[in-house]
């Protein structure tokens, strides 16, 4: 099981998106104002700055934005993984979110932009709070 | 110079000569090359009234450079805004000095990046903590990576190849092995094989993070240096010819939901730019832009209107940034951080080595060089990033 670096509290902007990872859950915010989509998580609107905020659940269905395959992390924890890739993720309702792809047979070949994928909850041997990525829809 | 308003120039610069110097801290690197360049414009130690650093080095803080200098500067700036901080502190000394606040500035940086082994490019992801690395820690994006994304994203939507791209590498190792300071840097770091390179060994360079190879990331290297920009009064008693400095433009970008990811902050700053200064990109004879990668060039070339967006890579094939092509412009025709300086902030040697066109005085020199541009990326370009750009021009 990975063993990912994981995001450290208390982090006021984050604390619910993460709590919400531990019941398979993605979430995201839309200003009641504007009604712009919020993401990373924050306490205000990025477009009109209205602390209105609601919280949504995503359906983690997605596009491939862009993504690298890294070959080289002289960080341990990735050192060990092997090649492993990061991608920009295009949400269907509206964000964009790194994260990784993953469930390919190779990653250097078989990811490519545009590709639909869909949300997964990766649990960690370390930590309560899993970690969102994707894999081919 | 045409009509352009005489609002400051460079009057002085000193790029610190060794790529891996394990006898020097960052600190002395700053104070030894402030010194040098002050020399270089035939002025004195106690003439600088403005300090511009990043607040980087050994024991940075509270703009202790003041204090290491020894000096009691009216202006003091510490922006930071990574690889191009030094564009940023050019444009503030220029206004520093229109406004009449200064007369001589310094820029000064120092690095050990090599010496200390820092994993500039392949340490990543960050630690969380904060409302943006919280959502980054888990991923392992490193700044390589981070910059791959955006060149897959160019790949996917504009046909770009690495063949491409690697025209970048392949100028700049040429213009290196002009420069005797870029090959004894090559040397000095051991990279393998010390000569002109070929789009086919680029290509043929490991992969660090897909799509870019070793030979399109940029070197780990110390250095440092200074850049001293002065008032049109004291460019009257300096040494050399004044490099002047036409226009400024900073700006930050960042991802976001619907953005676009090839496009840079350089779309912001070189309108602003060029607009101050009265020209375009298309007059420039020299274009110094920050090759941490050959995507930030390529990014960069388009942003600053060389050429339409998504259409670099066609504009690159052929040598067409190599000095002694006229099609031109002159690509950091000092080997860049690509093969000859990166000790992690490059923006400084930007400055530098347009100022040395516009006086004449490069390695891969530009038969009578007029127009320069100089633009500064720090950062993360798929994410968050600066970017700063100074036009300038001989005198």
């Amino acid at each position: 099981m990975p063993d990912r670096p994981m995001p450290v509290f208390p982090e006021l902007d984050t604390q619910a998106y993460w709590e919400a990872t531990k019941e398979n859950k993605l979430l995201y915010q839309q200003c009641n104002v504007c009604n712009s989509v919020v993401f990373t998580p924050r306490a205000h609107c990025t477009n009109c700055g209205s602390n209105d905020l609601k919280t949504l659940e995503s359906k983690g269905e997605g596009t491939v934005y862009t993504y690298s395959v890294v070959r080289q992390n002289r960080q341990p924890a990735f050192a060990e993984m092997g090649a492993y890739s990061i991608a920009y993720i295009d949400l269907d309702e509206g964000f964009r979110m790194l994260s990784s792809v993953v469930g390919v047979g190779d990653p250097t070949k078989d990811i490519k932009v545009g590709m639909r994928v869909k949300v997964d909850f990766e649990e960690q041997d370390s930590s309560e709070y899993k970690v969102p990525v994707f894999r081919p829809a | 110079m045409a009509t352009q308003k005489r609002r400051a120039a460079i009057v002085g610069l000193y790029e610190w000569p060794k790529r891996k110097d394990p006898d020097v801290s960052a600190m002395q690197i700053k104070a030894q090359s402030i010194k040098r360049a002050l020399d270089d414009a035939g002025l004195d130690w106690k003439d600088v009234d403005a300090v511009y650093d990043a607040g980087d080095g050994e024991g940075a803080g509270l703009a202790n450079i003041v204090q290491y200098l020894g000096l009691r500067p009216n202006v003091i700036d510490t922006t930071q805004v990574g690889g191009s901080s030094y564009e940023f502190h050019a444009a503030h000394a220029v206004r520093a000095i229109e406004e009449g606040k200064a007369n001589v500035a310094v820029l000064s940086y120092g690095s050990k990046a090599a010496t200390q082994r820092i994993p500039i490019g392949t340490g990543g992801g960050r630690a969380g903590g904060s409302w943006s690395t919280n959502m980054e820690a888990p991923y392992g994006m490193t700044l390589i990576a981070n910059y791959a994304m955006v060149a897959n994203r160019h790949m996917a939507q504009y046909g770009t190849t690495s063949a491409q791209l690697a025209e970048v590498s392949v100028a700049t190792r040429h213009h290196a092995m002009r420069n005797p300071q870029a090959v004894q840097a090559l040397n000095d770091l051991g990279v393998v094989g010390v000569n002109d390179i070929t789009v086919d060994d680029v290509l043929s360079s490991r992969m660090i993070a897909d799509p870019l190879h070793l030979l399109e990331c940029c070197l780990v290297t110390d250095g440092g240096g200074a850049v001293i920009i002065a008032s049109p009064e004291v460019v009257a008693r300096t040494k050399k010819k004044p490099v002047w400095i036409l226009g400024t433009g900073e700006a930050m970008s960042y991802v976001t939901n619907d953005g676009d990811i090839t496009t840079s902050a350089a779309a912001q700053s070189a309108p602003t730019a060029f607009g101050q200064a009265g020209v375009t990109a298309n007059e420039m004879d020299i274009a110094m832009i920050y090759d941490s990668f050959s995507i930030t060039v390529a990014v960069m070339l388009e942003d600053l209107g060389f050429c339409k967006k998504g259409e670099v890579g066609s504009f690159l094939e052929g040598g067409r940034v190599r000095f002694d092509n006229p099609g031109g412009p002159a690509l950091n025709t000092d080997g860049g951080g690509l093969s000859s300086n990166h000790p992690g902030m490059r923006g400084i040697f930007l400055l530098m080595e347009a100022a040395r066109q516009l006086r004449g005085e490069s390695t891969s020199q530009v038969p009578d060089a007029k127009l320069a541009v100089a633009h500064g990326n720090g950062g993360f370009l798929g994410s968050l990033h600066s970017g700063g750009t100074v036009v300038m021009a001989a005198d």
